[in-house]
């Protein structure tokens, strides 16, 4: 164990710590640019310096590389070591004016303007300061070696060999990740920089990532396939930074049986795909984008940082926001998906908030039925949005003047004013149709839930119990049940799961009287009616070899009952003979 | 007092009852000679339950239940419609003519097809004539002495 002292506290160290680690154990302040936790300490940005007392006098030596010594005296705010500081970000100033590291630090030490000036100097935000935190993270970390810095002095720079795409670069996004300035950054094959993005990116940025900043739980997972240490062993970093120690990489997934009483399905819905509307242009013309990307647009930890802006990177002049794609139309969707007039009046206001543009709403008619909704319109109609009257039959390009490129023409009739308008905007966003989600007949047949006409889940009753199924214990809530807004789903939900907890609360449940039952004693155990029952209600018992009904799957449609070659199932209710006594009555002679 | 046929309906709870009370509400005019019977589902539908019908006296047997695909029992309906194409053959064989028994799909708001369907399915009873099937048709016993026993 080593002894040293620093701004006069002492303490004690296992050989091999270097003065950095020393002092921040002591929660001392250094400032730092080049140095990072996991990787081995460089000595380039010179900010680290400290002043150790020698027999000699003083000695200013950086902190990041070199390892404490018995017996040091070190001083980290001398004014020494404030001068050399000072030196050392005057010079970066001058180089790199506006980085804004280098800038924090600078207004830490009351640095605001430089004595000297650069020959290379470079005004961008995101200059490289050559720290080469890239370059060492790409080498000791990732192990590629896909980056380094090459040529001498003023003129070192990062790069690729020969400035080519490096073969050897796995695009792990370690090196942006580390960058201090955001020179770095992982970019996708059209190697755009700015401007709205060609796809909105859903899949994972590095190979531990948080889904969205929105997830439950909110809590990274990691990615097998892009994951260094998984594929080869290697990095492991994120392990040893986690605290907690929160990160397994055995984990594997497993598979889970749980014994359930009753069912809650709420999966939600889907937009309809717009590509197949080709008249609107999506997918085909730029800046035409579905209301789920615009909404991804506005996001703050969205492509875009939620500003509006077109491909090219420039704010659109107008907007138009085309309502009804695929609802309320014959030849897709005959409903109206009933939160589409709202959202677009939301669009409407940000778009007029973040941006100079004119904003059109071409809609058929405006359902604004909740509560302030209405109020909202009027709002956003003194805010100077304008609506027209008139669904719109198509999108086009503009014409052949190359000051025309890039226009969108929205055709539509203008139903107020009975003329045809061709409206020129930058960009269109379009209200596609809610629909079921993809998998609806499938979860539909696993919990036996019909579906309606429009394809959506089928409720018990339309008005009196909306959140329930002709199946006692499977409830539903939300949209896939029906396009519906935020504080109806709540609701709907809400009283699912009030529902289900009366039931578990009172613990038993009434089963109704129409069902079917077998009778032991004449069942032959062909097991006919096994098969049949839509409700997997009949189970065999092996060792009496009966078939026996379930009571509470039961749901009493007799098809059993019809089916049974020996006569043994009783369908209460419906039995043969209350319904041979029936017939009989029916065609019985009237006295 | 001229014929007049007798036709038993066989409905499904669902559909085809609440199809047929629509239409009943809803004042749509079709001919009183159908009797229904209310099934739970048209699944449950036994075919000794057509012939006992005919038996019983019917000339015509109507059995109505939801479309295919939208059994409220899931797939009730096409439980019925196998067991239907095999009643068809059997009353071939047994001499009974196979339009005198039809199954058709009757949704909960189609009241109109309701009244369509018990319209035309009476007319083709009508034209068919009466089916004599009862156990006094064909023994010939003396009405009479029935009466006395029925009441």
């Amino acid at each position: 164990m080593i002894n040293l002292s620093i701004n006069g506290k002492t303490i004690e160290v296992r050989e091999g710590t270097t003065i950095l680690q020393a002092a921040r154990a002591l929660e001392l302040r250094i400032p730092t640019l080049c140095f990072h936790p996991s990787l081995k300490p460089f000595g380039a940005c010179r900010l680290c310096v400290v002043q150790s007392q020698t027999p000699r006098g003083y000695e200013l030596t950086t902190a990041c590389n070199v390892p404490c010594a018995e017996g040091m005296a070190l001083e980290t705010d001398t004014p020494h070591v404030r001068e050399a500081r000072r030196l050392v970000l005057e010079m970066m100033l001058a180089r790199w004016p506006n980085v804004q590291a280098i800038r924090e630090l600078a207004d830490e030490f009351g640095i605001t303007e430089s004595r000297f000036s650069s020959e290379s100097r470079d005004e961008h935000e995101d200059a490289c300061i050559l720290c080469l935190r890239c370059v060492r993270t790409c080498e000791e970390l990732v192990g590629v070696c896909a980056i380094s810095y090459e040529d001498r002095g003023m003129h070192r720079r990062v790069a690729t060999p020969f400035d080519h795409e490096s073969p050897d670069c796995i695009v792990c996004g370690a090196c942006a990740h580390v960058c201090l300035t955001g020179h770095i950054r992982v970019m996708d094959d059209a190697r755009r920089e700015k401007g709205a993005p060609l796809e909105f990116p859903t899949g994972p940025t590095t190979s531990i990532y948080l889904k969205t900043l929105q997830a439950v739980p909110k809590v990274p997972v990691i990615d097998e396939d892009s994951c260094i240490k998984m594929q080869t062993g290697g990095c492991g970093t994120c392990f040893t930074v986690c605290e907690p120690g929160a990160i397994d990489y055995e984990q594997k997934p497993e598979e889970v049986e749980v014994d359930i009483g009753q069912i809650l399905i709420a999966t939600g819905f889907q937009l309809m795909d717009v590509r197949k509307l080709t008249q609107y242009g999506y997918g085909r013309l730029d800046n035409v984008y579905t209301s789920l990307e615009f909404e991804r647009m506005l996001n703050a930890t969205g492509p875009t940082s939620s500003r509006v802006l077109l491909k090219n990177g420039q704010e659109p002049r107008a907007v138009g926001i085309i309502h009804c794609i695929g609802s309320r139309d014959e030849n897709h969707h005959r409903y109206c998906s009933c939160v589409c007039c709202m959202y677009a009046l939301k669009f409407a206001h940000l778009v007029k908030d973040r941006t100079q543009a004119a904003v059109y709403q071409f809609y058929i008619d405006l359902r604004a039925t909740g509560k302030g909704y209405e109020e909202f319109y009027h709002r956003l109609l003194d805010e100077g949005v304008i609506m027209i009257r008139g669904k719109a039959a198509e999108v086009v390009e503009a014409g052949w003047d190359k000051r025309d490129e890039g226009i969108l023409l929205v055709r539509c009739e203008d139903t107020l004013i009975g003329r045809f308008r061709e409206v020129p905007v930058d960009m269109v966003v379009l209200c596609p149709a809610f629909e079921p989600p993809y998998d609806v007949s499938e979860v539909g047949r696993m919990f036996t839930v019909s579906r309606s006409p429009d394809g959506f889940f089928l409720e018990r009753h339309p008005k009196l119990d909306p959140m329930s199924t002709m199946s006692d214990g499977i409830y539903l809530a939300g949209a896939c049940q029906g396009p519906k807004d935020i504080p109806a789903t709540i609701a709907q939900a809400q009283g699912a799961a009030a529902r289900i907890l009366q039931l578990i609360s009172r613990g038993y449940v009434e089963v109704d009287p129409i069902r079917a039952e077998i009778i032991e004693e004449l069942c032959g155990g062909c097991r006919m009616c096994n098969n049949l029952c839509p409700y997997t209600a009949i189970e065999f018992i092996a060792d009496k070899k009966v078939s026996k009904v379930n009571d509470a799957l039961c749901k009493g449609c007799g098809t059993c009952v019809a089916a049974c070659p020996a006569g043994a199932i009783t369908g209460k209710g419906f039995t043969y003979e209350q319904i041979m006594a029936e017939i009989d009555g029916l065609f019985a002679k009237a006295s | 007092m001229s014929w007049e046929p007798k036709i038993a309906g066989f409905l499904c709870n669902w559909c085809s009852y609440t199809g047929a009370d629509l239409a009943g509400t809803s004042r749509m005019q079709y001919p009183p000679n159908i009797r229904v019977i209310r099934l739970m589902c048209t699944g449950r539908m036994d075919p000794v339950f057509i012939f006992k019908a005919f038996q019983a006296g019917a000339d015509g047997v109507l059995l109505s239940g939801c479309h295919p695909g939208d059994c409220h029992y899931q797939e009730g309906n096409f439980k019925a419609l196998r067991r239907a194409l095999l009643i068809k053959h059997v009353l071939k064989d047994l001499g009974i003519h196979p339009d005198r028994f039809r199954l058709i799909w009757v949704s909960a708001s189609e009241g109109d097809r309701w009244a369509r369907f018990a319209n035309e399915f009476t007319a083709t009873i009508r034209t068919l004539g009466p089916l004599h099937l009862t156990r006094e048709a064909i023994l010939g016993e003396a009405s009479s002495s029935q009466a006395a026993h029925a009441t």
